[in-house]
């Protein structure tokens, strides 16, 4: 079980990038978490990572709190960020150098074979296409088998076909192993293909807005009403707390807020 | 089984690369070929002399004879003997400084600005001082080499290690690194393009500093040979030094290109062929 506890975040210039988020993900579920731009969904994912420990509160996962990142946890990040000079294979393999190698070695081909890129395996990562780069970092992720993985918009800067496809990959590599899914995204589409949950956060300070169910049977069809009545749901808070946050905010912020209201 | 797959591919790429591998460096040659050329069938037909630009055959005979008493050995050895303590000293106190100030914003603050000012002095202005303090044998020339070494060394570490991608070494903290884990799995490689240009700058340094060295008192060295060619007036000499300076350097900076070249094979460079 993966906890946040009041989970506050304030940066040494003063700006409160989070307050008093507190959420719990059950083991296995998906909870995606969609807001405008600077909302605070990534600073709060980087506090889950342990790359960016709160300021206030703490986030436990497990029963231990997580100050620093953590064996149990993964994370994907916007860009691939492979490592230049390892080929496929060893990128893959990063993350497992304290295993016997016969262990790493299986495990690597498991996982390039899972992603669909056996054939990649002895290429450069210069080689791959923007895609084929993503999944390679997914596989990076996973093959440590975390029980939380955490994604931050890990397909926003790809093409829609692409992006469409990775979903789909995404979930079925989630059921192989069922790890906690934390992810962060701007496309609503994307929120309600795979989510359980869907938090929709507020910024100024960052916070959750609204927690959105979504237990529609998987696959799901992006084009079913069921999924459009989701969707409405979801674009409608959204809409909400970006109006919410104009009202109350000052001038400057009121731009922010209108010009982060025009991401979609 | 994967490294089969890369073995497969060789054989077939090797005929293709054969006939370019031997003509892409042949064109190198073209120009300084046809430059002596040039200067020989001029000097032939008597449109100069030749007397203070040798023609190319005057010079082959000087370096021959030279090659022929042992002298030229000598000479040679002799400065590359003083090049080679000197790029290691230099290279081994460079990388350590500018790993120290590139990764340490503090030890940056602290040192960087005597190490520039230190850097903008010219490399003969050391000379009188070193031959006082480390006379005037071996010690000084090799101490003034490595001292020319020292600074893009120092230059090129630090600015690698300052410029290595901070979502790259956020990897290396999402999988746990050490600090010297994070030092071999993740800085080391990630400098490794910038340090062999690095590397190459400072030896281009180290040859001329040996120079400026071998100017100053010294009995043996291709820098001998040319003080020594001025003073009898014996141009081939000179520029037979000269020839023998740019073979060696070409060859030394050869030597680093091909040694790093393993490493660098990730390299996503603009022209790869």
């Amino acid at each position: 079980m993966l906890v946040l506890d009041r989970v506050g975040k304030t940066y040494p210039n003063g700006v409160r990038a989070l307050d008093g988020i507190s959420l719990a993900v059950a083991p296995g579920e998906i909870l995606v978490t969609i807001g405008g731009s600077g909302c605070g969904k990534s600073t709060m994912l980087r506090t889950v990572s342990g790359l960016d420990p709160p300021t206030q509160g703490r986030v436990v996962l497990d029963g231990t709190i997580i100050n620093a990142p953590h064996e149990k946890i993964g994370i994907v990040f916007q860009e691939p960020r492979l490592l230049p000079w390892l080929r496929v294979a060893d990128n893959v393999g990063f993350g497992l150098e304290e295993f016997p190698k016969t262990e790493r070695r299986l495990r690597v081909a498991g996982a390039l074979d899972r992603v669909g890129l056996t054939d990649k395996a002895r290429v450069w990562p210069r080689e791959l296409s923007g895609g084929q780069a993503q999944r390679v970092a997914i596989a990076r992720a996973l093959v440590p088998r975390p029980e939380v993985l955490l994604l931050d918009e890990p397909f926003s800067a790809l093409d829609a076909f692409t992006r469409a496809d990775l979903q789909d990959h995404l979930l079925d590599l989630w059921a192989d192993l069922k790890p906690t899914l934390v992810m962060v995204t701007h496309d609503v589409d994307e929120a309600i293909v795979l989510a359980d949950r869907v938090m929709v956060m507020r910024a100024h300070p960052g916070r959750v807005y609204e927690e959105i169910a979504c237990d529609l049977p998987r696959p799901r069809d992006r084009q079913s009403a069921a999924f459009d009545f989701v969707k409405r749901r979801v674009l409608a808070a959204l809409d909400r707390s970006l109006d919410r946050a104009v009202a109350t905010a000052d001038e400057g912020e009121t731009r922010a807020a209108a010009g982060g209201g025009l991401w979609w | 089984m994967t490294a089969g797959v890369e073995q497969a591919g060789v054989p077939e790429a090797t005929p293709k690369a054969g006939a370019a591998r031997l003509l892409r460096p042949a064109l190198g040659f073209l120009l300084p070929v046809a430059l002596a050329l040039f200067w020989e069938i001029a000097v032939r037909m008597g449109l100069s002399n030749g007397r203070l630009v040798p023609p190319p055959s005057v010079i082959w005979n000087t370096f021959s004879d030279l090659a022929a008493t042992g002298e030229l050995q000598q000479h040679a050895l002799a400065t590359l003997w003083r090049v080679a303590c000197g790029f290691v000293f230099g290279v081994m106190a460079g990388t350590i400084f500018g790993a120290i100030t590139g990764y340490s914003a503090l030890t940056h603050r602290v040192v960087d600005p005597t190490l520039q000012a230190l850097r903008s002095i010219p490399s003969i202005a050391w000379v009188p001082l070193f031959i006082l303090w480390f006379g005037i044998f071996e010690a000084s020339k090799i101490i003034l080499i490595a001292v020319g070494v020292f600074f893009p060394v120092y230059l090129g570490v630090m600015g690698a290690v300052m410029s290595v991608d901070r979502k790259i070494v956020e990897v290396g903290r999402v999988f746990r690194l050490s600090g010297l884990a994070m030092v071999r799995r993740i800085l080391l490689p990630a400098v490794m393009p910038a340090y062999v240009i690095a590397l190459r700058a400072g030896l281009g340094l180290g040859w001329m500093f040996v120079v400026a060295a071998e100017f100053l008192g010294a009995s043996t060295g291709l820098g001998f040979l040319l003080i020594d060619g001025q003073q009898l007036g014996k141009p081939a000499q000179i520029v037979a030094a000269i020839v023998a300076f740019a073979i060696l350097g070409k060859a030394s900076d050869w030597l680093i290109v091909l040694v790093s070249s393993p490493f660098l094979r990730w390299e996503d460079r603009f022209a790869r062929t």
